[in-house]
């Protein structure tokens, strides 16, 4: 059949064509195009990679920030704690301090009471012991001041001599 | 003739297909005026010759480039096409040069064998045209048909179109290589990254980079001349054997330059085969092996003027229609319009798709002679010794 058989003039023109594409485009388009296909792919890759590394550098520093975070938040507490701990230690001390001093104050006051009741006491003694006195004196002055009552008192005094 | 009245507007409804059926509406109308002179009987069994001629004519290569015809005088066609240069070769003649309008003074007639003649000969030279044209020679010598004929034409279109498309893309690469692709590049680029990720790394390996020029010359110079063969107008270069066999013969000398070693080594004495079997096996690899750029032609060659018989054939059919009835005729358009643009659509991706096959199996085969030694063959030699 005629439309198998191949023509010389278009498979010579074919050749030559194809031959001088080949060569004009292997030398001015794909091996710049392929070149920089490579070079950019290589640049991206390479642009990946970095990314990647700074990424982990990040995520490491972001950890290692975290867990200065997580100190400090932990510092912060311990300290927060300390400073309750003091706080109520030095509030327990002054309370035991103001506890002792007004149970100090008390007895004190106590013994004041105690010292001036006893001074009372004895000074209501002696009052009461020089006003006996005097109402003896009084009672006897007036008794010995008539004859017969110190002759009774001399029978008396001489009753005792003679026991003796 | 009823269609002839209709022409004008079936132009402008076919718009893309105008070409096809345009120029085929010349053809039969030509064949009629210049043959036709007999009874009206034998007028409706020449017709359908006609389109049969018609398909063919079209899908084969011409010394002319058919654009269309006008209605002439006394109903004769007034042809409008563009005489391409013949050369032609003849050994004690040597090469001569000169226009195909040299052929156009007279008629044709035809000869017994059913072939058309020219009445005009030119330098001892005549036109016989049947499915083809062939330039011969008045006292029977040989001559040697080297003309820039229509395919011939529409390479070197397509050859300048490559040759611009991809400089000019290529130049944006010399300026920054760190740039985003944009516009055209992009597309471009996008291709060049498929071929070499899908076709040359899998089938080649490490050393695709060495292939991929050739690999994306043949890529894209089938591409874009199956997208040129599908224009209006357009001729059906990559429908035609030559042209598949030539691209098929530099993929085949490609794979036998570089096959290695070890290829050749399998082929022609495969390891660990017994003797008897190998006066079988090894003509098969061998004519597998010349099977293999057999395939590439044929492949290429059927496909796209299988696409292009189709969609000459389904526009034919509005005056084939035509012929029985003017109402047929009318009502086959949409028919015929919506079948084409189908095809013209499938055409289009077939055009594509038969450059990437091409493509691919060029990268198979020379993948294949290019292969190196596997570890188990390694084995299997240390074994042997």
């Amino acid at each position: 059949m005629d439309l198998l058989t191949p023509e010389l003039g278009l498979f010579f023109w074919t050749l030559v064509a194809f031959i001088i594409v080949f060569l004009i485009l292997r030398k001015f388009a794909w091996g710049p195009i392929l070149s920089s296909l490579g070079e950019r792919e290589k640049g991206i890759a390479d642009s990946i990679a970095t990314a990647e590394r700074v990424k982990a550098e990040m995520s490491q520093l972001k950890s290692e920030n975290e867990k200065l975070m997580a100190q400090a938040r932990e510092e912060r507490s311990i300290m927060l704690k300390e400073a309750k701990e003091m706080k109520d230690r030095i509030v327990n001390e002054a309370k035991n301090q103001a506890k002792e001093e007004a149970n100090k104050i008390i007895t004190d006051a106590q013994h004041q009471i105690q010292q001036q009741k006893m001074a009372a006491l004895t000074e209501v003694k002696n009052e009461i012991g020089n006003l006996a006195v005097e109402v003896a004196g009084k009672i006897l002055r007036k008794e010995l001041s008539a004859a017969q009552g110190q002759e009774a008192y001399m029978q008396l005094l001489s009753e005792d001599i003679k026991l003796n | 003739m009823s269609f002839r009245r209709l022409f004008p507007l079936l132009i402008l409804v076919f718009g893309l297909f105008g070409f096809t059926f345009s120029s085929f509406g010349q053809e039969a109308e030509n064949a009629e005026n210049t043959q036709v002179e007999g009874a009206e009987a034998a007028h409706e069994e020449k017709k359908s010759l006609n389109i049969t001629e018609l398909v063919f004519g079209h899908v084969s290569d011409s010394h002319e480039w058919h654009l269309f015809s006008l209605e002439g005088e006394h109903g004769h066609e007034k042809e409008i096409a563009m005489p391409l240069p013949v050369i032609v070769y003849r050994p004690g003649k040597g090469i001569s040069v000169f226009s195909y309008s040299h052929f156009h003074h007279g008629g044709w007639y035809k000869d017994e064998k059913g072939n058309k003649i020219s009445e005009a000969s030119y330098d001892g030279l005549y036109v016989e045209k049947n499915m083809k044209e062939k330039i011969k020679s008045d006292d029977g010598s040989p001559v040697y048909d080297l003309s820039i004929t229509k395919n011939v034409l529409s390479m070197l279109i397509s050859v300048v179109i490559i040759l611009w498309l991809m400089t000019s893309a290529a130049k944006k690469y010399k300026k920054g290589v760190v740039a985003a692709p944009k516009g055209f590049q992009n597309a471009l680029e996008s291709v060049i990254i498929f071929l070499r990720d899908e076709v040359a790394k899998p089938n080649l390996g490490k050393k695709h980079g060495k292939y991929m020029p050739m690999l994306l010359t043949v890529f894209f110079f089938i591409w874009i001349n199956n997208l040129l063969g599908l224009l209006p107008g357009g001729a059906n270069f990559t429908g035609n054997i030559a042209v598949t066999l030539c691209l098929s013969l530099i993929s085949f000398i490609v794979l036998l330059v570089r096959a290695n070693s070890h290829f050749w080594g399998h082929l022609l004495n495969p390891p660990g085969v017994p003797t008897g079997i190998k006066f079988l096996l090894v003509p098969i690899e061998i004519i597998s092996l010349f099977i293999k750029p057999v395939a590439l032609t044929i492949r290429l060659f059927a496909n796209m003027l299988a696409g292009h018989i189709v969609i000459l054939c389904v526009v034919s059919m509005i005056f084939i229609f035509s012929a029985m009835s003017k109402f047929a005729g009318i009502g086959f358009v949409p028919v015929s319009l919506a079948f084409s643009v189908f095809m013209f659509m499938l055409e289009l991706l077939v055009a594509a798709i038969q450059a990437f096959i091409f493509t691919n199996l060029s990268a198979v085969f020379i993948g294949q002679a290019i292969e190196e030694v596997h570890h188990d063959d390694a084995h299997g030699d240390v074994a042997h010794h």
